[in-house]
Formats: C-alpha cells, sequence, structure tokens
C-alpha cells in the first residue's frame, strides 16, 4: 500500500521530467513552418489553381483551336470561348477565352475534354481581391500581356 | 534643496519605491508575455509572433496599448460595483508583496520582520477578488471558475505555508533579509529538495497556472472568472497574474535558491547582486512558462488529490523531520 503511493510518486515524477525534457528538445530545435509572404516554399506540381492556356511551343501564339469542347464540357458554366474568322485561314481562331473563376470548382472536365491539351491548371494560388470582378478573367488577354 | 527638506526623507522613499514596483510590474508583464509566446512558438516549432518590431519585441506593447484604448463593458445583469472592484481587487495584492522582496542588500522597500507572513497574507486577497469577479459577472462559467480558483487555492495554501515553515524553522527569522543571509554558505534547495518541490508546484497552482488553471480553462470554461471582462478590466487581471508568477518565482529564489547570493561576488556588490536575483527569478519564470506548454490541465479531482494525498502529507513529514535535526 504504502509501496505503491511512493511507487506511483517516482513513476509520475520521471514521467513529467520525460515531458518536459520532449518540449526542451523542440524548443532548441530549428522552427518548421513558412514566414508566407516573406518566404515561400515550391507548390505541389498537382496542384488545381485556374485553367490557362498552354502556349504553343512551334510558333504562334497558342494551342488552342477554339473547337469549344471546354464550354460545353463545363458543368458549371464558367467558360466562355469567343471566336472569329478571319481572313485566308481555314477554321476559327480564338479572340477571347473567358474564364468566370467566381463558378469554377476546379473540377478539371475542361482540362481532360480538350483535345490538343491546350489548357492547363495554373500554379498562381495568390487570388485574394476585394471585388468580384477580379475574377473574370480572359485568359489570352492574360497569356499576350505575360509576353 | 530646500525644497526637498519640506519632505521627511521616509515620504521621498516610499514615492520613489512604489513608482518603480508599479514600472516594475508594468514591464515584468510585457517581458513575460512575450517570452511566453515566444517560448510556446518554439516548442511548437513555429517562430512566435514576428510582425511587430525586430523578432516581435514590441507586439506585447502594442497588445497593451489595445487593451487599455478598447471600450469597457458592462453587462446590464451584473453586480456594478463588485464588478469594478474585482480587477482593482485582483491587481492590488500584486503590489503590495513587492515591498518585501529583497532584490539585494540594498535594493529593498521595507525590511519587515515578518516579510514571509505579510506577503502570504497579502497574495491571499487574490482569491477573494476572483471570487468576486465571478460572483458578480452573474455569468455561469464566471462563478464556476471562482468556485474551482477558491477551493485549489484554500487547498494548495496548505502545503505553501507547510514548505516554507520548514524553511523558517531552520532560518529562526521571517524577514527575507535574514533568510538570504543564512544562505550565504550554503543553499537550502541542498538542504531542503522536498520543501521545494512542494513550494514550487503549489506556487503554480496559486498562480492558477497550468497546468492547474482550472479557474480559467479556455476549453471547458471560455475563460472562466474574467469571461464578462473586456478592456483593461481583463488587463489588469492578467497584469496580477503575472505579477503574481513573479512573486511567487522570487519567494523561491530567496527561500531555497540563495537570493542574491550568485556563485562569485559582482563589484558594488550591495546593488549590482539584483542581476543574480533577477537570473534566478527568470529562470524560474521560464520553467513555469515551459511546464505550461509541456503539460495537460488535470482533472478537478486530481488537483485536489494532488494537494490532500501528496503534497501535504510529505510536507508534514518534511516539516517533522526538520524540526527534530533543528532540535538535536
Amino acid at each position: 500500500m504504502i509501496k505503491d503511493y511512493f511507487k506511483e510518486i517516482f513513476i509520475g515524477g520521471k514521467s513529467l521530467l520525460v515531458g518536459l525534457g520532449v518540449t526542451f528538445k523542440a524548443a532548441i530545435s530549428p522552427i518548421v513552418t513558412v514566414q508566407y509572404p516573406r518566404e515561400k516554399i515550391d507548390v505541389t506540381p498537382n496542384i488545381r489553381c485556374h485553367i490557362d492556356l498552354v502556349p504553343n511551343p512551334h510558333g504562334g501564339d497558342i494551342q488552342c483551336i477554339a473547337c469549344g469542347m471546354c464550354e460545353r464540357a463545363c458543368p458549371s458554366g464558367c467558360i466562355e470561348v469567343i471566336t472569329q474568322k478571319k481572313e485566308g485561314e481555314k477554321g476559327k481562331t480564338l479572340s477571347a477565352f473567358k474564364l468566370d473563376f467566381t463558378k469554377c470548382s476546379l473540377c478539371g472536365i475542361c482540362v481532360e475534354s480538350c483535345p490538343k491539351d491546350a489548357i492547363y491548371f495554373s500554379n498562381e494560388y495568390e487570388l485574394a481581391s476585394f471585388s468580384k470582378d477580379d475574377f473574370h478573367f480572359d485568359l489570352l488577354q492574360r497569356l499576350k500581356e505575360r509576353k | 534643496m530646500d525644497f526637498l527638506s519640506l519632505f521627511p526623507p521616509e515620504f521621498i522613499r516610499i514615492i520613489i519605491s512604489s513608482i518603480i514596483i508599479v514600472t516594475f510590474i508594468f514591464v515584468n508583464a510585457i517581458i513575460m508575455v512575450y517570452l511566453e509566446r515566444k517560448i510556446a512558438g518554439h516548442i511548437q516549432r513555429r517562430p512566435g509572433p514576428m510582425e511587430v518590431g525586430p523578432h516581435g519585441i514590441l507586439q506585447t506593447i502594442i497588445d497593451g496599448i489595445k487593451l487599455i484604448t478598447k471600450q469597457l463593458i458592462i453587462p446590464t445583469d451584473v453586480n456594478k460595483p463588485l464588478f469594478r472592484l474585482a480587477p482593482l481587487l485582483s491587481f492590488t495584492p500584486s503590489i503590495l508583496p513587492f515591498i518585501v522582496i529583497p532584490f539585494s542588500k540594498s535594493f529593498q522597500a521595507r525590511d519587515l520582520d515578518l516579510g514571509i507572513v505579510f506577503i502570504l497574507a497579502i497574495s491571499a486577497i487574490n482569491v477573494l477578488a476572483l471570487l468576486v469577479a465571478g460572483w458578480a459577472s452573474d455569468n455561469k462559467y464566471s462563478l464556476f471558475g471562482a468556485m474551482r480558483a477558491v477551493s485549489q487555492n484554500i487547498a494548495f495554501e496548505v502545503p505553501i505555508l507547510l514548505s516554507i515553515l520548514s524553511v523558517v524553522l531552520m532560518t529562526n527569522t521571517f524577514s527575507m533579509q535574514g533568510i538570504v543571509a543564512a544562505q550565504n554558505k550554503i543553499w537550502f534547495v541542498l538542504l531542503q529538495p522536498i520543501a521545494f518541490i512542494v513550494y514550487f508546484i503549489s506556487g503554480l497552482a496559486e498562480t492558477n497556472r497550468a497546468p492547474f488553471d482550472l479557474p480559467e480553462a479556455e476549453s471547458e470554461l471560455t475563460a472562466g472568472f474574467h469571461t464578462e471582462y473586456s478592456g483593461m478590466g481583463f488587463g489588469l487581471f492578467f497584469l496580477g497574474e503575472y505579477g503574481n508568477m513573479f512573486i511567487v518565482s522570487s519567494i523561491a529564489t530567496v527561500l531555497f535558491l540563495g537570493g542574491w547570493h550568485g556563485p562569485f561576488p559582482l563589484p558594488f556588490g550591495d546593488f549590482t547582486n539584483i542581476i543574480w536575483f533577477m537570473i534566478k527569478v527568470y529562470a524560474l519564470l521560464i520553467l513555469m512558462v515551459q511546464i505550461r506548454w509541456t503539460y495537460p490541465r488535470v482533472r478537478f479531482d486530481q488537483l485536489l488529490n494532488l494537494a490532500w494525498k501528496y503534497l501535504i502529507p510529505i510536507s508534514i513529514v518534511n516539516l517533522l523531520i526538520t524540526a527534530v535535526i533543528v532540535k538535536l
């Protein structure tokens, strides 16, 4: 009885000291969090941010052939492909690729349905804004501006 | 000089020491909140406050300004006089014990013959403040917090007294300077290790620090007795808590860790020994912070079992053994 009493004290005291050791070790080891606005880490390649147009590697601006498959496939109706017919060219060309990101749920059906792999998930995650209008992108315009 | 001679020197001494004490309580709270947040951060492998000033050292000053400028909201159904009185009642008893704390041989406001008894008597008022706050708030969480505070403080007052008594038996004096002077050869932590541990654990419980923070248990009682307080009303409770932490640590330093005696003497020892005192007190305070961020909160029956089944019997036995050895 009295033996158990002292045993409990010693076992308890020892485990308390072990606990202090654990926190002390953690306190002197380097920090693992990132100070976000000042330091950034690379995002994973699988990240799904808003879609973007793939630039054409073989000359020309874009891979997109303005077929409109993505517009038809989008379940939320947030893509609008605006085309125009140019003189002396066969088929249509893209004049604006409008994305309403407020409705987009990043399902990826547009990326899958694209016959030319002309759209991909970008990794722009810093998209905070005070206004809803800032999320109506014209992706073609953006691609041109970036060049 | 004529102007100064109008006042008796004792009067000037009182004014200067009270200004220093009140300033020190505020500075101590600012330092301790910063240290607490930094240490908590590093224990959780994150940097803690980093935004205001280099490494966030101005963060607590900004927080203090925010607390001072906030509106004091008084709910409609509270007992108004008691509600406003409680923060002051909690803050004042944390100022008064500083009068007898010996920072060094010359740096002490007053060396009362009953220094320890004075501190214990004053700091017991703190419980009354918590009870008044909980009762006046007209809120079940506040009342629960206050009830817990009272039963916890009554339980842990006993082992504190018993462990202090075993030191007093050895020194034959209640005066703080006398107890420090008795330790110029050997610190009492080596002669009375059990009393030190008992005192430190009970001191944690007396200041309502985690793992004994049941009166303000966030996850159970929102904020316990200060649920209804906002702005500086809450700020005064906070200052009082950090003041009490400092007092508990400095009593531990005076009684067990040799007060202002250091491992080697400093030049102008009567004044510079304050450095040794501060190093010891802040080491204990940092240990308290680390304990807070290490252990989970105890349940209420565990808390009272700890007091009545472990600390009190152990300290009584320790006191008896001390008495026998002193008598021999």
